[in-house]
């Protein structure tokens, strides 16, 4: 099967006056095309620096990222913008809707920068599908968390994106609500044939993917295929 | 795969379309950035504006003065040549004047007066003011004659009485209080008598040898170029013993009198400008600085650096257009509603007219301005990692230490050649940049230094709220830098301006009392000045001065006679030198009005060889002699040597006598001499009885009354001050209004740790406490640095500008370092009332 994402002995540290801190060593791992795949580790482990790197967000201090086919390092930071926005969708744990855009804006605005004609229409399709038609022209700040998280995911899918990158989704909800995010994004997921990473403290979550990477002290400890199909 | 990365284009509507998107939710928060803006504009308009037209009404005045667009005058019929002349320039009105005695039939008594025959054109510009007013208009076709107001008050005359003008009697119609054509100075050595020019001939007074004056006045249609035709036909003119002299010479002496409160007012402009540029700074910063999480989010979707900039640029240029428009508007509105508060003020009526200049100037710059002082904080938008959606990213976040440094130049440059076209002189306009940079740099150490300092010296041991107040001063997102140096800056400029304006009009204020002379007596001969001081005292006057004057004429300059100087073509020195009859005096000391441009004051007294004399600038300059050039002078037939021994700067616009030449003492004092004696006399009617009573024992006297002439001049600058006041507390406002802008744009820096503080159980007693102290010391601390600054820069202003003493009002200290201080308060504390008066969950939702 086609890698999508290829992570070769990925390293990253921080300087802190003259002290290094590796955040991350050695990371090897490959994700495929259309699977669902979480990573999962305790607080500090290097989830979200691991992510990050991944979707081209920060830079490595050594190894290779390989996404989409793409060599993260031989890219400019402009081309890894277009490269996110033609084949990357994310989910965050504090949504990251954009405060001064409608529900509808906010999901318009992958599509407007791919210079989409219809964008309007199939953000409002999108919404609908998350279940906010009635919610199109609200403000972030008129929102519940749920619906927040909700507008999220229609904004991630809006670009019909080749692999969704999700960063703790379900962080910032009440357990039923968070319930409901991901029964969404599981769906989303399906309809639309997007590779899936999650990045998750929650096992279950984890475990409802086909592959779980375990990190611990920026190392990985194991990288196991679940029985899910 | 679909990786072509250079194929996204969303087009520049998407990107006008994201500014409108995100601008119409953020309007609250623009609104400050563009309230910035509209009063920046706004004062430099309406001073422009207004500063304009009053160039306009200067130029207007000097025509009223010369009663014509230009004049050329001789003192004979003209030649030929200049006929010719004359006659191709379209000759609009004429004037003949010379010195006679006039003849008054009701006391018996007679005058040297100035004779002025006009013609029915003249004055082509302004009118002949009389009293009774008709009587201008009357002594034409009446045939009766218009005489000085203070000579009919000294010969008690009333219209209704006759003057004998050689062989003809006029009935006086009135009394000429002020008529084109002369100064009030010239006017008053002898008094004006007006004729009408058709009766000159009759009086039988213009025969050879009388000396006569032909002056001829002209008009030109708008636009015309009188100075191309005066560099064309003076040289002509000249040669044939005319000269020629345009109202635009007359505005430039005029002119000189309005020059520095021309640049002052340019100067309160450009502050009011750069006040606004201050608030536009301090609130994009604090905006962008909002936002950064956004363009991080837009990233992240796929938005390019140049794409997320461009956004952001948009929103600030429209703002900037919309600002400019507003701004253009409010300062044609506010320079239209002068005229209707300063009506009753103005010493002249101003034709407010509105030009195309400043309206351009003020659209440009406010779209100008806003990008140029909104570029540094939005180049922080373009260094925005998209990491900063998973983790704040404060310290990583690269400098941009190249395109900074090139946009402080690029801003420099703009200050640099707004001073220069606003104050026209590059070395104000160098120090003035100079100074803002080293204000700004004062202000940044300073800041930093004050937060280093409370980090080290933390009072670990004080209350909580003030722990925290002092806390908020330095940690991560402190305001610090930004409000220092916004409330710095804009104390500084708002206090220097009011150092300013006092240093200003204490320069040309008159001063009232008694030690200045406002009563002149000349034509004193030696033997009665003891007579006149004594007639003086009984009316309880002062004898203020006993100034000796000595005619002469110049014999030799440089050696050359002026026979040989007249004949010689190549000659640089100028014609009215070789035929002047100079009034010169003798003192030991030089006068307030005058200051020594080269050489050395002297006072000795030679016992051979050449006197030391000095020279007023404008005489040394006309007779081409510098310091050390001799002089053969021929007093009333006694010849004297003497040598230039300095050369003074004489500013003729003071209220007392100044010489061109001045003698040291014991050279003169047996030559035959005229005195002067001036005195001040409190009120009208003393001064009438004083005048009358010395025409009656002395009629060789002439007597000028300055009080008129003061009382105008004070009136005007009365008037000018009004103006002066006016502008600077406009600008004052202004620059306080932009204050309060910046003060409250940081509103948002503190909503939300005052919500999570609300939130962890603090009072609301507490949390105005550590508003109130937080907003206390930057009030405290921003202002005095501003207003100590502003102290030195107007004591060097005072020095090395305006060349005089500087006592600095205590205004500043007393009335604005509170006021700012209570603004930045009242301030600071109602930006924490939503937090007090609101849930917090209901604040947050609503503010971030």
């Amino acid at each position: 099967m086609a890698k999508i994402l290829n992570v070769h002995q990925l390293r990253k540290t921080y300087s802190s006056g003259l002290n290094q801190l590796t955040v991350l060593e050695d990371v090897t791992f490959t994700v495929d095309a259309g699977a669902t795949f979480s990573i999962v580790g305790p607080s500090g482990s290097g989830k979200t620096t691991l992510l990050g790197l991944c979707a081209g967000l920060d830079d490595a201090n050594g190894g290779k990222v390989e996404l989409c086919g793409a060599d993260l390092a031989l890219l400019s930071e402009d081309e890894r913008a277009v490269l996110r926005n033609k084949n990357i969708g994310f989910i965050f744990q504090d949504f990251q809707l954009l405060p001064t855009l409608s529900a509808i804006e906010n999901v318009s605005v992958p599509l407007e920068l791919q210079g989409v004609k219809n964008a309007a229409s199939q953000a409002r399709q999108l919404l609908q599908k998350v279940g906010l038609e009635k919610r199109l022209n609200h403000y972030p700040s008129q929102l519940s968390g749920g619906e927040q998280q909700r507008v999220a995911l229609a904004r991630a899918f809006s670009n019909k994106p080749r692999l969704l990158f999700a960063d703790e989704p379900t962080g910032n909800l009440d357990e039923e609500t968070g319930e409901k995010v991901i029964q969404l994004l599981f769906e989303l997921n399906k309809e639309s044939g997007t590779t899936l990473v999650i990045v998750t403290h929650d096992l279950d979550l984890a475990k409802r993917t086909q592959q779980i990477l375990r990190l611990k002290g920026g190392k990985v400890l194991t990288n196991q295929k679940t029985d899910v199909l | 795969m679909n990786n072509d990365l250079r194929s996204l284009k969303p087009g520049f509507y998407w990107l006008v379309k994201m500014a409108w998107r995100d601008g119409k939710a953020s309007l609250k928060r623009l609104m400050l950035f563009m309230s910035s803006i509209i009063l920046g504009i706004a004062a430099l308009v309406a001073i422009q504006s207004f500063s304009k037209n009053l160039e306009e009404n200067i130029a207007l005045q000097s025509k009223n003065l010369m009663g014509a667009d230009y004049t050329i005058h001789s003192k004979h019929l003209p030649t030929e040549t200049a006929q010719k002349i004359i006659d191709s320039l379209g000759l609009s009105g004429f004037e003949v004047n010379f010195a006679s005695m006039a003849a008054f039939s009701k006391s018996g008594k007679s005058k040297l007066v100035q004779v002025r025959g006009i013609g029915e054109e003249f004055p082509l510009y302004g009118t002949i003011v009389t009293k009774p007013k008709s009587a201008a208009k009357r002594y034409s076709s009446e045939k009766g004659a218009l005489v000085d107001a203070t000579l009919m008050l000294q010969y008690q005359l009333k219209p209704g009485d006759s003057v004998k003008i050689g062989a003809v009697s006029f009935p006086i119609l009135g009394a000429v209080i002020s008529a084109p054509g002369t100064s009030a100075i010239s006017a008053t050595v002898a008094p004006p008598v007006i004729i009408p020019y058709r009766f000159v001939q009759k009086t039988g007074l213009l025969q050879t040898g009388s000396r006569i004056k032909y002056n001829y006045y002209f008009k030109q249609a708008v636009g015309y170029d009188i100075e191309a035709l005066e560099k064309a036909v003076d040289p002509i003119l000249a040669a044939e013993n005319a000269v020629f002299d345009s109202h635009i010479s007359v505005s430039r002496r005029l002119g000189k009198r309005y020059n520095n409160f021309g640049r002052f007012l340019s100067l309160v402009a450009f502050i009011a400008l750069l006040l606004g540029c201050v608030g536009i700074a301090s609130s994009v910063h604090i905006y962008i600085k909002e936002k950064l999480r956004a363009i991080a989010v837009l990233k992240c979707l796929g938005a390019t650096r140049k794409q997320t900039f461009s956004i952001f640029l948009i929103q600030i240029t429209a703002l900037g257009l919309i600002g400019g428009i507003l701004g253009t508007s409010l300062g044609i509105f506010l320079q239209q509603i002068f005229p209707l508060f300063l009506q009753d003020f103005l010493p002249f009526s101003v034709d407010i007219a509105i030009t195309p200049q400043p309206i351009i100037m003020g659209l440009l710059l406010g779209v100008f301005m806003s990008v140029l002082f909104a570029l540094f904080p939005l180049l922080s938008t373009w260094y925005v990692s998209p990491l900063e959606v998973l983790r704040v990213q404060e310290h990583s976040r690269p400098k941009f230490k190249k395109a900074g440094v090139f946009l402080i130049l690029v801003i420099l440059a703009f200050l640099f050649f707004c001073s220069i076209s606003l104050l026209k002189d590059w070395r104000y306009a160098t120090a003035f940049v100079l100074t803002i940079l080293l204000i700004f740099a004062i202000l940044a150490g300073i800041s930093l230094l004050f937060m280093k300092g409370i980090k080290q010296f933390f009072p670990a041991s004080w209350s909580f709220t003030t722990r925290q107040s002092l806390l908020n001063l330095y940690r991560p997102n402190n305001q610090t830098m930004v409000l220092i140096l916004a409330i710095g800056l804009g104390s500084f400029l708002i206090s220097t301006l009011y150092f300013t304006k006092d240093i200003l009009l204490a320069k040309t204020t008159i001063d009232g009392n008694k030690k200045n002379p406002n009563i002149i007596l000349l034509d004193i001969q030696t033997n009665q000045k003891e007579e006149v001081a004594k007639s003086i005292k009984p009316f309880g006057l002062p004898v203020l001065a006993n100034i000796p004057i000595v005619t002469m004429r110049i014999e030799r300059i440089k050696g050359k006679t002026v026979n040989h100087l007249r004949l010689d073509t190549t000659a640089t020195v100028k014609k009215w030198i070789l035929n002047h009859e100079f009034r010169a005096t003798f003192r030991a000391d030089m006068i307030g009005s005058e200051k020594l441009a080269s050489g050395v004051w002297k006072n000795e007294i030679p016992e051979d060889g050449a006197i030391p004399i000095s020279l007023s600038d404008n005489v040394a300059r006309d007779a081409d002699v510098v310091v050390g050039d001799t002089l053969l002078f021929n007093v009333q037939s006694v010849l004297m040597k003497t040598y230039v021994a300095s050369i003074r700067n004489v500013d003729w616009g003071r209220m007392q006598l100044n010489f061109s030449v001045v003698f040291p003492e014991g050279v003169l004092e047996n030559a035959p001499q005229m005195h002067v004696i001036t005195t001040n006399a409190p009120n009208e009617e003393t001064s009438a009885q004083l005048q009358q009573e010395l025409v009656a024992k002395f009629p060789n006297v002439s007597v000028i009354d300055l009080r008129q002439i003061l009382s105008l001049v004070q009136g005007i600058l009365d008037k000018i001050t009004w103006v002066i006041n006016f502008m600077v507390f406009f600008s004052i406002l202004t620059g306080l209004i932009v204050l309060m802008g910046s003060i409250r744009t940081s509103k948002y820096q503190r909503v939300k740790e005052s919500v999570l503080l609300r939130t962890l159980g603090a009072k609301s007693s507490q949390i105005l406490k550590i508003t109130a102290l937080e907003y206390f010391y930057l009030g405290v601390l921003g202002g005095c640095i501003g207003i100590f600054l502003s102290l030195l820069s107007s004591q060097l202003l005072a020095w090395l500008v305006f060349d005089t003493p500087f006592v600095p009002s205590w205004v500043p200290f007393l009335v604005l370092l509170p006021s700012i201080i209570f603004i930045v308060l009242a301030i600071g504390l109602l930006n924490s009332r939503t937090v007090l008066n609101s849930s917090p969950l209901q604040v947050l939702r609503s503010e971030l």
